[in-house]
């Protein structure tokens, strides 16, 4: 069991406060807002910050009031968002660098495709095949827990998907705890059993991925979160148009919803009298 | 006409032990200066790039009433090790180093300071200590600004003039280096060897600077690094 109850003043009206029980070999997610304290936590939990409080890795210490171990005792793999590869060396020597064993090394680059790249630099990769890197090297410390800082966040979608796959095998052979960062709910969804939603450095969600991230609101069988554009008057109606992750949709209102909502406020959109039917996307 | 060569033989020499010395004592001051947080940090700094703004002859006049034998510091060396430290090589070389001390901290530290910090980081989780992590990771990706430190710090003392003269004097084979020899030729005016000096100079401290740049440019075309 990994028990985490910290606490770290982040500026005068922001106080981060933390109390999670994480069972061991599962795959937690942190999801929340910029400014939430989610890598703050991350980082405090890799002893690369200061906290106040209590960190317990099954029986280790790692944090107390009289102890604080620094991240070369930790024993964790941190995967960052800019991957952080050391520069100076090739590929499988930024592995070897954590450890100088070579046959692990030689499998995690089979795991993730990259033995025909060990001999490269890292600028001569793409962002895709560094970040790979960077998980190889990571779990080159054996790590207890793995820790991932929006680790996919700047790589194109079928990348992530590829890299997904990548995470979650590795997360099962190496029976790590992970614990991930991310903002993608499909991400989240395919890869954790466990996500913790922050909200001004609390917790204010801590569920599966199904009871958290589903948008249902009350009788509605459908919700989806968009940005209230602009309001167009046609005729006797009004027509809102609302951006949905990539896409705008527009949205039917009467005079009295006009007046009510502002362009610029989040919305979500509704319904229930139709069911909403998948269809397969052909250009 | 015969040229001696001993005022730059002397220059280099005094260069090349200053550059090294320095380089063992700027590496672990200008990454102390580049991770440390700490409120004495700009007092350091300001000191540090001193020599820069003062004028040469005060430095040296500073040097020379610490290291006189009238000093209590030049009266322990005298007595103890039976060493003097003005008008001779050794005082040369204890002025130089801190006259070029900025010129081979400020580049390194600039060079530490560009590095990605997740980079450091990534080498302390993976249990690697901060000096293994100074060794094997920061100071090989600093090679640009580590270069350009050496370079500097040895072109720089080579065309020092004013400290060399009040610490060190003219003394022919000990402190007359090639910058204090041009200068008493054209007092002198013997202008036909004050050229000849004064172009080998101008054409080595050209050449070694235009070397460093092609360095740079091609390290940074090869690794894609800002230098």
């Amino acid at each position: 069991m990994i028990q985490i109850q910290i606490t770290k003043t982040l500026s005068k009206s922001l106080k981060l406060e933390v109390d999670l029980n994480i069972a061991p070999h599962s795959f937690l997610a942190i999801s929340g807002e910029s400014g939430s304290g989610k890598t703050t936590l991350l980082r405090i939990l890799a002893g690369l910050e200061s906290a106040e409080g209590v960190i317990n890795v099954s029986d280790d210490v790692w944090l107390n009031k009289q102890i604080n171990l620094p991240p070369q005792k930790r024993h964790i793999g941190f995967v960052f968002q800019d991957y952080a590869l050391f520069e100076n060396m090739t590929v499988l020597e930024n592995l070897l660098f954590v450890a100088p064993q070579k046959e692990l090394a030689n499998e995690l680059l089979e795991m993730c495709d990259l033995t025909a790249l060990k001999t490269r630099y890292p600028s001569t990769l793409s962002g895709g095949q560094k970040q790979r890197v960077a998980l190889c090297r990571a779990m080159m410390r054996q790590p207890k827990i793995l820790l991932l800082d929006e680790p996919l966040s700047a790589l194109d979608p079928k990348m992530r998907t590829n890299l997904q796959h990548n995470i979650l095998a590795l997360h099962k052979r190496f029976k790590t705890t992970t614990i991930m960062v991310s903002h993608d709910p499909s991400e989240i969804y395919r890869l954790a059993d466990r996500v913790v939603v922050l909200k001004d450095a609390k917790v204010v969600k801590d569920g599966s991925p199904k009871e958290v991230l589903l948008q249902t609101q009350g009788s509605h069988k459908f919700s989806i979160r968009g940005e209230l554009l602009e309001i167009v008057q046609a005729d006797l109606i009004y027509v809102g148009v609302v951006s949905i992750g990539q896409q705008i949709v527009e949205v039917v209102m009467d005079a009295q919803e006009a007046d009510n909502f502002s362009v610029g406020e989040t919305v979500y959109i509704n319904t229930k009298a139709f069911s909403p039917s998948l269809s397969k996307i052909t250009d | 006409m015969d040229l001696d060569l001993t005022p730059f033989l002397l220059s280099f020499k005094l260069a090349g032990m200053t550059t090294l010395i320095l380089f063992f004592i700027a590496v672990p001051m200008s990454w102390w200066l580049s991770q440390s947080r700490c409120r004495c940090k700009p007092f350091v700094e300001a000191l540090v790039s001193l020599p820069i703004v003062l004028p040469p002859s005060v430095i040296g006049f500073y040097i020379l009433v610490a290291l006189s034998h009238n000093s209590p510091l030049g009266a322990f060396f005298e007595e103890t090790f039976g060493i003097t430290l003005v008008f001779n090589f050794t005082g040369l070389v204890i002025a130089s180093v801190f006259y070029s001390f900025p010129f081979m901290v400020q580049p390194l530290q600039g060079g530490f300071e560009s590095l990605n910090k997740n980079m450091l980081e990534a080498s302390y989780i993976a249990g690697k200590s901060k000096l293994v992590t100074l060794i094997k990771v920061a100071l090989p990706n600093i090679k640009p600004a580590l270069l350009t430190a050496v370079i500097v710090t040895f072109a720089h003392t080579v065309g020092e003039f004013g400290v060399v003269l009040m610490v060190g004097g003219s003394i022919p084979g000990e402190t007359k280096v090639a910058s204090v020899a041009i200068y008493e030729f054209v007092e002198t005016m013997n202008y036909g060897e004050a050229h000849i000096y004064s172009a080998l100079m101008l054409a080595m401290s050209f050449t070694v600077l235009l070397g460093v740049y092609l360095f740079n440019q091609r390290y940074s075309r090869r690794f894609g690094v800002h230098t």
